[in-house]
């Protein structure tokens, strides 16, 4: 697929301007004009609807705002962040953040894992599985939501009839009891995510040459030994950057459990972009919840380049062993 | 040992097609079950009867052709606005060398990570200073704004895959930078575009975080937000004509996704994850 293509290009990048200004310098000074004039029509609009209201959002955080008719505020320093610092609400939802947001990274790529290995080891029944693997990819996240709240419905939902079926309790209320609640969500989100990244693996399986299978076959390795030796080198770096996005997007998920539970039953599924989003539009604390948006990005980023530095250490302990 | 490889390989498959695939048949299912159906105790996935004017009663009702209407017009002006912005802007990124370059990926990666939180706060101020809250103009810009950073990856990507040299030749042969663009660049670039503007689309089609901070009437909502404004009231709701609906909200994605099977599986995310 083209989005591969950019690789390349840093590689001409080094020595391709170089011998182009030596021969056609003037040449060379037409081309930067013209690309001045393409660069500015293109980059207005995106400095004005895409960068702005970033560093906006951020500068809101040092700020008391409020959602009221007339908005007067004012700069308040780090006022904001001592307080969150203290707000036990907030870093509750933070850790359910954080239970949803690594459960569902890690399940998800397990499942997609097997998945991907067993649509590259030439099973019948291909085409099907694959079409169906991208569906929940497609599905808008409120349908998604609406038919799982179908499934996990205690009176008429098949859950509860499978489980009655073979005789196991079929009276639990899935998304409203407090132990089952953040459960019941986690498998959506692995339902949801899941499409994706078997995508990504099977993009990533299918990139390592056949014959080397066949021959660690011959040399008697087994199918884990096979998977370990053969497929997981390259399939490592995909699997670090696939991780750290679904960790991120997972972190940041808000419309599927809005739908779902609406973060109840109890605030045991208030990930923390509800939590904010509460805040924001209920409360009408916008700066209070600009600030919480800063520290949820500032830590996720910092996890997010913990987890890639392990990764890339432990690539070059590899290496040289 | 070896012979029961294979069977535990079908059962295992069998098992993923039942985890992805029954919650979708189970949402077909009870869009042409009646009400009484779906609220009895005797559950089972083949309707007893075929209601299939529960599709008609989700259409009548009251807001739903509304606010399927309004999420088509939404998703109409800002896919329009995306490629028309994205398009001279990721021919530049592609072409462009250095720090340009660098900084460009750099603020698409970045956006990524930004939660959706921070964007919208701001430019719920600004949209409201403007009075253009409530509105489906303002969402439409709002989608722009969400939407811009990986349309504008994805045809970068595209503009990429088109070798440098076919414009050098054209631009030899004496044609001037618009025309080399205009006979040579465009062409080659359109399934591109139209991936893009699919994929807009269908952004903007599915969204539903936005809508719901900026629309407050019901005239203005899109359709996810009138489908999700029916859940509270599971009670009174029919759940046949909701499931009818949920299904006709999902097709637009589904038929995008059908038509980009291939390519998607080909490894368009893989591709931009590793770029």
């Amino acid at each position: 697929m083209t989005t591969a293509a950019p690789a390349p290009a840093p590689a001409t990048t080094l020595s391709g301007p170089r011998t182009v200004s030596r021969r056609t310098g003037g040449m060379q000074r037409a081309r930067r004009h013209e690309a001045i004039a393409l660069v500015m029509p293109s980059l207005v609009p995106i400095l004005v609807l895409s960068v702005a209201p970033l560093v906006m959002g951020v500068a809101l955080a040092f700020t008391d705002a409020r959602l009221v008719r007339e908005p007067d505020y004012q700069f308040t320093g780090v006022d904001n962040f001592v307080r969150l610092a203290g707000n036990s609400f907030f870093w509750e939802s933070f850790r359910i953040g954080m239970v949803w947001a690594v459960s569902v990274t890690v399940l998800q790529l397990l499942a997609a894992m097997g998945l991907a290995l067993l649509l590259n080891s030439g099973l019948r029944l291909q085409t099907l599985t694959r079409v169906l693997a991208l569906i929940p990819w497609a599905m808008p996240p409120v349908v998604v939501a609406i038919m799982w709240r179908m499934i996990y419905s205690p009176n008429a939902g098949p859950l509860n009839a499978a489980l009655g079926a073979v005789g196991l309790p079929d009276d639990t209320n899935w998304l409203a009891d407090f132990s089952t609640a953040l459960p019941a969500v986690i498998v959506v989100g692995i339902w949801v995510g899941m499409p994706h990244t078997t995508v990504t693996l099977l993009a990533g399986l299918q990139q390592v040459p056949g014959e080397l299978y066949e021959a660690a076959a011959i040399d008697g390795a087994g199918a884990w030994r096979r998977f370990t030796s053969v497929a997981w080198p390259s399939l490592r770096p995909i699997v670090s950057s696939i991780t750290s996005l679904n960790f991120i997007w997972n972190f940041n998920m808000f419309s599927l459990v809005y739908v779902l539970t609406e973060g109840g039953p109890g605030g045991r599924t208030m990930l923390p972009m509800l939590f904010t989003y509460l805040e924001a539009f209920k409360n009408r604390n916008i700066g209070y919840a600009a600030a919480m948006g800063v520290v949820l990005v500032v830590v996720v980023v910092l996890l997010v380049a913990l987890y890639l530095r392990s990764q890339f250490r432990s690539d070059r302990v590899e290496r040289k062993g | 040992m070896r012979a029961l490889v294979r069977p535990a390989q079908y059962a295992a498959l069998a098992a993923y097609i039942v985890f992805l695939g029954f919650p979708l048949l189970w949402l077909v299912s009870a869009s042409v079950k009646s009400s009484g159906e779906l609220n009895s105790l005797t559950v089972s996935l083949l309707p007893q009867e075929w209601h299939w004017e529960n599709y008609a009663q989700a259409l009548a009702r009251q807001g739903l052709v509304g606010s399927t209407l309004n999420s088509v017009l939404v998703a109409l002006a800002s896919t329009a606005l995306v490629i028309l912005i994205a398009m001279p802007a990721a021919y530049v990124l592609a072409r462009l060398k250095g720090a340009v370059r660098t900084a460009g990926v750099g603020w698409i990666l970045v956006s990524q990570v930004f939660p959706v939180i921070l964007i919208i706060l701001p430019l719920f101020l600004v949209l409201r200073t403007i009075g253009l809250t409530d509105s489906l103009v303002g969402l439409a810009l709002v989608h722009t704004t969400y939407t811009l950073p990986f349309a504008l990856w994805m045809l970068q990507g595209y503009v990429s895959a088109i070798p440098e040299d076919l414009e050098e030749a054209g631009a030899m042969d004496g044609a001037n930078r618009l025309t080399v663009l205009r006979r040579i660049v465009f062409p080659l670039l359109a399934p591109g575009v139209v991936a893009t503007a699919m994929f807009s689309f269908v952004s903007s089609w599915n969204e539903f975080f936005f809508a719901l901070v900026l629309l407050q009437s019901p005239d203005n909502y899109t359709l996810p937000i009138t489908l999700s404004s029916f859940i509270g009231g599971e009670g009174k709701v029919a759940l046949g004509p909701l499931a009818a609906g949920s299904v006709l909200a999902a097709i637009p994605s589904i038929v995008f996704f059908s038509l980009m099977q291939k390519k998607l599986t080909g490894g368009l995310m893989a591709g931009a994850v590793k770029g």
